[in-house]
């Protein structure tokens, strides 16, 4: 193993030296102060770190950042620099889609992941791209209205 | 209008610096003592105090709960903040407003009647006076105490109270975070505290060899069976403490634990009526249960501390930092004064979780890093299974009916673990490090809350029905040795849930409909009105007959007899397992501050009582909580989420209730209704789960 990953996130190019089996998350958070995602389990059960890695929504509290070299990442601070990622904070907004809004972290990411793949999704494709994100707070109808909301604007946008 | 009565927390702290200040030019800064826990209280205040002052949304700030600053209003819990933080600020800015008026109207020398302010900016007619709140509230004694009526905005005048402005800190969380979990203080030290794996365990042995040749950069600190890891890199102590087994040794030391005093003792909540109820003639006797729930926050516990030069700050996100700031000094024998506690946001809690463990923890830390920030992070497992759980409760109800079928006596009773051991309740600290710090800190007699504060076991066990002979009576069971205290609702989840439960089953008997059984008991009319309203939006009695495995069922109460009146229909399907399709609620909450943030709440609070209903108990294992996480303690999922319908009934004249524990009872209630219907049997222990409906259906 190297002792040194390169990657990006949120556009800017990134590298980590020195313990390479530290969690993504931990990293983010700890070295580079990104705290948008949050720890909810550490155990990938929860979905509250999961992170655009490379297109894919991926759990990121147990993946080593030795796993990450070359790789691509948005993490929730990046989604106002795109266009998808902007129209998911708009509608998350406009919906009161969250009440703590810890878990949103998560599950803005996995719906970044699935609208950047499918513009218009059904809802039966919103419920399955969330489904192993957990919400305490029950505030899964204004979430899955805030992803719909979204992919329509864009769409709109777009025509 | 005049507002009627002062409430608590303005009589309590009647002084309006307390409050509010317009020392920054051009906002206005209010200092609620009720704290943000995700249910967008921050944003309905805020709405509440620009109404008043004829501010824009946007000119409000609002400062985060502190000890040192802030009006102490209790604990936030209960459904209490809009009606009692709410109330006060809006006096608060109805005195602000009328000391800026008289000011301003001393400097024109004009009659404060003629002049009017928009965005704080005075106005004689159309013109600017040329004076705003900022430049005459320096003139403004705000250290006076609120005394004497106030005339308040009229509530057919609400221009921003009664509309859902966007939330003021979701959007900034999701893109940044500013959770307590996200401060980062410098030279921070990360902390893991090691629990005992059972009350009162007791330390035997520490292989500090161990742990330094495995983890260097980790400190390991122990006092009596406080155990915690300690250094600079969060990975380090995280891992060390996923290693604990390797180098701690935990044994019980039998006699340790003693239950507390109170079990057994039964007592009235109510007797009326004069006809003793023969118990030998009863048409339904049967006894309802639930299991220990865990709160679940989606975040783990967290707590910040700092000590230096004997003064003590610590950040938390309790529902009471007053009380939690009390008894921090009375575990660590520090003087009140020495003491702050200040909060910051943290996930849904639903009520009292791992968060004043953990404040408690990170100060006993601190304390011995003098100087130096700490920052304490509990695992999964520990918000899971170390944190305070929701009681198992069980209510046994004998009812007799007369000849037309009506309800002639009614019996109640109800045993539950305690619902209110919060630090400070019942004078005891009630925290889990105090007890490892000196197990004689365990509390020693065990009270329920009091029905004043709407009980705990007793919450809502008095039916809202009219019966001719109805009694209630509660006793607290202290026989086990977990850790409980107050989860959203209390005790009003299981006994909503009896109560509504044994409504449909005696109405069956009567061979009546279920709606129209409990409304030939049922004077309240706003309590009519929600069940008639549900009824309606969801097309009740539906085809029910029609489909074999589904069915709908229906719940209704009014939350602690005093607040939100709530009543919903489930559509339910029975097969492998129980599947809530869609769920129907209709709500009557008086005004609405914030309509989309009540919604939130109540449809928030009926998600998690889905998830309560039919998939969530703990057992225990030789009276012990296993470690848990969302394997072994599976919640609601998206896919399970069932489509719903809200409806509020609104009088603007009324005052606002709390939204967020009205669902609770209810809803369970209606699920359990429906899924009975389906099933053809009479589901009464909690949750329906798979295994509980094979079981049930074998016996049957
Ligand atoms: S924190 Fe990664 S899945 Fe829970
Ligand atoms: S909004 Fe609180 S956990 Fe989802």
């Amino acid at each position: 193993m190297t002792n040194r990953v390169q990657c990006q996130v949120n556009g800017a190019e990134v590298s980590f030296e020195g313990r390479l089996d530290e969690p993504l998350l931990l990293a983010l958070r700890n070295r580079l102060g990104l705290k948008a995602s949050h720890f909810g389990c550490g155990l990938e059960q929860c979905g509250a770190c999961v992170l655009s890695i490379d297109g894919q929504a991926r759990y990121s509290c147990a993946l080593p950042v030795s796993f990450l070299d070359g790789a691509s990442i948005v993490t929730p601070e990046g989604l106002a620099d795109d266009p998808v990622g902007r129209a998911l904070l708009e509608a998350f907004d406009a919906e009161h889609a969250g009440q703590c809004g810890y878990c949103l972290s998560g599950i803005v990411m996995s719906a970044f992941a699935l609208l950047k793949a499918n513009g218009s999704p059904t809802r039966e494709a919103v419920i399955e791209a969330l489904d192993r994100h957990l919400c305490r707070c029950g505030a899964h109808g204004g979430i899955l209205r805030a992803v719909e909301r979204a992919a329509k604007g864009l769409a709109e946008a777009s025509r | 209008m005049t507002a009627a009565s002062t409430p608590k927390s303005l009589k309590d702290n009647p002084i309006l610096a307390r409050w509010i200040s317009f020392e920054v030019p051009g906002k206005v800064l209010i200092r609620p003592g009720k704290v943000e826990l995700g249910q967008g209280i921050l944003t309905a205040l805020a709405q509440i105090v620009a109404e008043e002052l004829d501010l824009s949304l946007g000119q409000i700030e609002i400062c985060s709960a502190d000890t040192a600053v802030s009006p102490d209003e209790g604990i936030t819990a209960g459904s209490q903040s809009i009606e009692m933080s709410g109330a006060s600020l809006r006096l608060v800015a109805a005195h602000a407003r009328a000391e800026l008026f008289q000011t301003a109207s001393r400097r024109l020398q004009a009659a404060p009647e003629i002049l009017s302010c928009r965005d704080g900016v005075f106005f004689r007619g159309v013109e600017p006076v040329g004076l705003d709140f900022w430049t005459v509230a320096a003139d403004v004694d705000w250290t006076k105490a609120v005394e004497g009526p106030i005339a308040v905005r009229a509530a057919a005048d609400y221009a921003i109270v009664g509309t859902s402005p966007l939330r003021l800190d979701l959007a900034v969380k999701i893109s940044r975070g500013g959770y307590i979990h996200d401060i980062a203080l410098e030279n921070m030290l990360h902390a893991r505290v090691v629990r005992q794996p059972f009350r009162l365990a007791r330390l035997t042995n520490a292989d500090t060899a161990w742990l330094s040749k495995h983890y260097p950069g980790v400190e390991l600190l122990c006092r009596q069976d406080f155990v915690a890891l300690v250094g600079p890199d969060e990975f380090d102590v995280q891992s060390a403490q996923a290693d604990a087994d390797a180098f701690l040794t935990w044994s019980e030391e039998s006699g340790r634990w003693q239950p507390a005093q109170t079990a057994g003792e039964m007592r009235a909540v109510i007797r009326d009526g004069e006809v003793p109820l023969s118990m030998t003639n009863l048409a339904l006797r049967a006894r309802y249960s639930r299991g220990y729930v865990a709160h679940g926050s989606i975040a783990p516990s967290c707590g910040l501390a700092f000590y230096e030069h004997g003064q003590l700050s610590v950040w938390t996100h309790s529902q009471g930092i007053f009380a939690l700031r009390d008894q921090i000094a009375a575990c660590l024998g520090f003087d009140v004064a020495n003491v702050r506690v200040v909060h910051a946001h943290g996930a849904g809690c639903y009520g009292h979780n791992g968060a004043d463990d953990a404040a408690l923890d990170a100060a006993i830390i601190a304390i011995d890093h003098a100087g130096i920030p700490v920052r304490v992070q509990w695992s999964r497992q520990d918000e899971l299974s170390r944190a305070p759980l929701g009681a198992a409760m069980s209510a046994e109800i004998g009812a007799a009916l007369d000849a037309a079928g009506s309800i002639s006596a009614w019996r109640m009773s109800v045993v539950s673990a305690p619902h209110a051991q919060r630090p400070g309740f019942g004078g005891h600290v009630n925290l889990t490090s105090a007890e490892a710090l000196d197990a004689r800190k365990l509390p020693g007699r065990v009270e329920d809350l009091p029905d004043v504060a709407g009980g705990g076991a007793s919450r809502n066990a008095a039916a809202i029905y009219d019966f001719p002979s109805h009694e209630v009576c509660v006793a607290l069971d202290t026989s086990s040795s977990v850790r409980t205290s107050s989860l959203r609702s209390l005790g009003a989840h299981l006994n909503v849930f009896a109560i509504e439960s044994a409504m449909d089953e005696l109405a069956e008997i009567a061979a009546a409909d279920p709606l129209e059984f409990r409304l030939r008991h049922l004077r309240d009319q706003r309590c009519r009105a929600v069940l008639e309203g549900a009824a309606k939006i969801s097309g009740w009695p539906g085809s029910r007959l029609a489909a074999e495995g589904q069915a709908l069922g229906i719940g209704v109460a009014r939350y602690k007899n005093k607040g939100a009146w709530l009543a919903a229909v489930a559509e339910v399907t029975v097969d492998e397992a129980v599947r809530v399709k869609r769920l129907w609620l209709c709500v009557d909450a008086g005004l609405l501050i914030n309509p989309e943030g009540a919604r939130n709440q109540v449809e928030g609070g009926a998600i998690q009582a889905i998830s309560w209903t039919l998939k969530e108990a703990i057992s225990l294992e030789n009276d012990r909580v296993p470690a848990l996480d969302w394997q072994s303690y599976p919640i609601l999922r998206f896919s399970d989420v069932p489509q719903i319908e809200t409806r509020f009934i609104v009088d603007r004249g009324s005052p606002p209730l709390g939204a967020g524990e009205a669902s609770q009872g209810p809803v369970a209630a209606a699920i359990a209704n429906a899924a009975s219907r389906a099933l053809g049997v009479r589901l009464r222990d909690l949750p329906l789960t798979r295994e509980r409906l094979i079981q049930i259906l074998t016996d049957s």
